[in-house]
């Protein structure tokens, strides 16, 4: 008969809390650069010709099409090897996770600028504004509210992404408990600890961010 | 360039495996999810709640966190799966999820008024099932379907952890052979990057081919 034992998980829960934070950071992180880059993309794609189009659809293609522990592997251990130059584990997967959801962000982003309802950029010429001022304080403030509901799954998304951080031995939640598990055996207790802090935190975060959309809907 | 061509073969080998793996979790998942979707909207109110809690749990959690779980923490409770067995049960039962949340989507995508009409003309519920709501949630199942079929083939990637020998595995030890990283993970890519778009591109065929339907 196997008896529970959570006496080494609970000495060792700062592993687990501090994974948990850094989590939510590498998830935050990514999901502001991915937001820059695919913010830009996005109006590069719209306004741009041909070539740029092309380039913006190959990049958000192959991301997307190829599984996100592959991009891990190539930006950590295949990028230095033939760059010539180093980074931490920590920034190499930030990289890997700001790229990957960039890809995922101008799809958002493009949908999000294709819904802006024309009336309103009409209606932004028709007062005088200049077109970057239309862009700016017309088309992107409406595009946001658009597009605040898939942010927030995004968002949930990249935080339940980030275990894969572990792999390259970046302190997170997984890690932390893979190295708990590894030093205790204690896989049960482990698990039975850290997937609820997977749920709640996921669960609480998209909560929160579903208030946030309903704040700011568009009725 | 020659060793990326020489390990073609055992590239090709962990791509089977791959490929077998994405099949199996793709077709059971497709049963269980059809089924448990199905109960989601018709059953009785002790059916919904434990699927709902069932959908929103698997789809709350990592994959990875799954993968660990039913390889290393199952034999705690005397059941002793080989990895092999492990990563498709923890990849079927994390897509079973996702094919549920597709099924519901699209039954409920059916306007009410159909339902009503062939409720109207005497059709049994499997009649109705079979004659009216499905020919028309088929349309709607079909493309994000094949968005979670790319999203097994990629996720798949993660059974290469607990040592399964699928693509993912086959281009490290390759690696770990011949020092390259870069032109084999690229070629690795590359891999993914076609069997992935094939099917994207079918998905956004589908989805074009069945965009006339609008209520």
């Amino acid at each position: 008969m196997y008896h529970l034992n959570f006496g080494y998980v609970w000495t060792h829960f700062d592993k687990l809390s501090w994974g948990l934070l850094l989590s939510l950071e590498l998830a935050f992180v990514s999901i502001l650069i991915g937001m820059a880059i695919g913010l830009s993309l996005a109006l590069a794609y719209t306004s741009g010709g041909k070539l740029v189009r092309g380039a913006v659809a190959g990049y958000v293609e192959f991301i997307r099409n190829v599984p996100l522990l592959l991009l891990v592997y190539l930006v950590f251990y295949g990028v230095p090897s033939v760059g010539g130059f180093a980074y931490d584990s920590t920034t190499s997967f930030i990289i890997t996770l700001s790229v990957y959801a960039g890809a995922y962000m101008v799809e958002v982003f493009r949908a999000g600028l294709a819904a802006v309802p024309k009336g309103l950029t009409d209606a932004g010429k028709a007062i005088g504004l200049t077109a970057w001022q239309r862009v700016v304080s017309v088309r992107l403030p409406t595009m946001f509210r658009i597009v605040l509901p898939s942010l927030s799954n995004a968002y949930v998304s990249l935080f339940k992404d980030t275990s894969l951080a572990s792999v390259i031995a970046v302190p997170e939640l997984t890690y932390g408990a893979q190295w708990i598990k590894t030093n205790s055996f204690r896989v049960i207790e482990t698990w039975a600890v850290v997937t609820p802090m997977y749920l709640v935190t996921g669960y609480a975060l998209l909560f929160v961010l579903q208030r946030l959309e309903r704040r700011f809907a568009i009725h | 360039m020659l060793f990326a061509i020489q390990s073609l073969p055992f590239l090709w080998q962990g791509l089977l495996v791959t490929l077998h793996i994405s099949v199996l979790i793709v077709f059971f998942a497709l049963i269980a999810g059809t089924i448990l979707g199905i109960g989601i909207v018709y059953g009785p109110g002790w059916l919904y709640w434990p699927i709902r809690l069932y959908s929103d749990f698997f789809r709350g959690i990592p994959l990875l966190v799954l993968i660990f779980f039913m390889y290393y923490g199952l034999p705690v409770f005397k059941v002793n799966l080989n990895n092999f067995a492990a990563v498709v049960l923890a990849l079927t039962a994390f897509k079973t999820a996702h094919v549920i949340e597709v099924v519901r989507g699209a039954i409920q995508s059916i306007p009410k008024g159909q339902t009503e009409a062939a409720k109207s003309i005497g059709l049994t519920f499997g009649q109705r099932l079979l004659h009216v709501i499905v020919p028309q949630a088929l349309r709607r199942f079909l493309p994000p379907w094949i968005n979670a079929v790319v999203d097994t083939v990629k996720g798949s990637a993660l059974v290469s952890l607990v040592g399964i020998v699928d693509l993912m595995l086959a281009i490290q030890q390759v690696i770990g052979r011949t020092y390259r990283p870069m032109p084999l993970y690229v070629l690795g890519a590359i891999m993914y990057f076609v069997i992935n778009y094939t099917l994207s591109l079918a998905s956004r065929r589908l989805e074009a081919r069945f965009a006339y339907i609008r209520e």
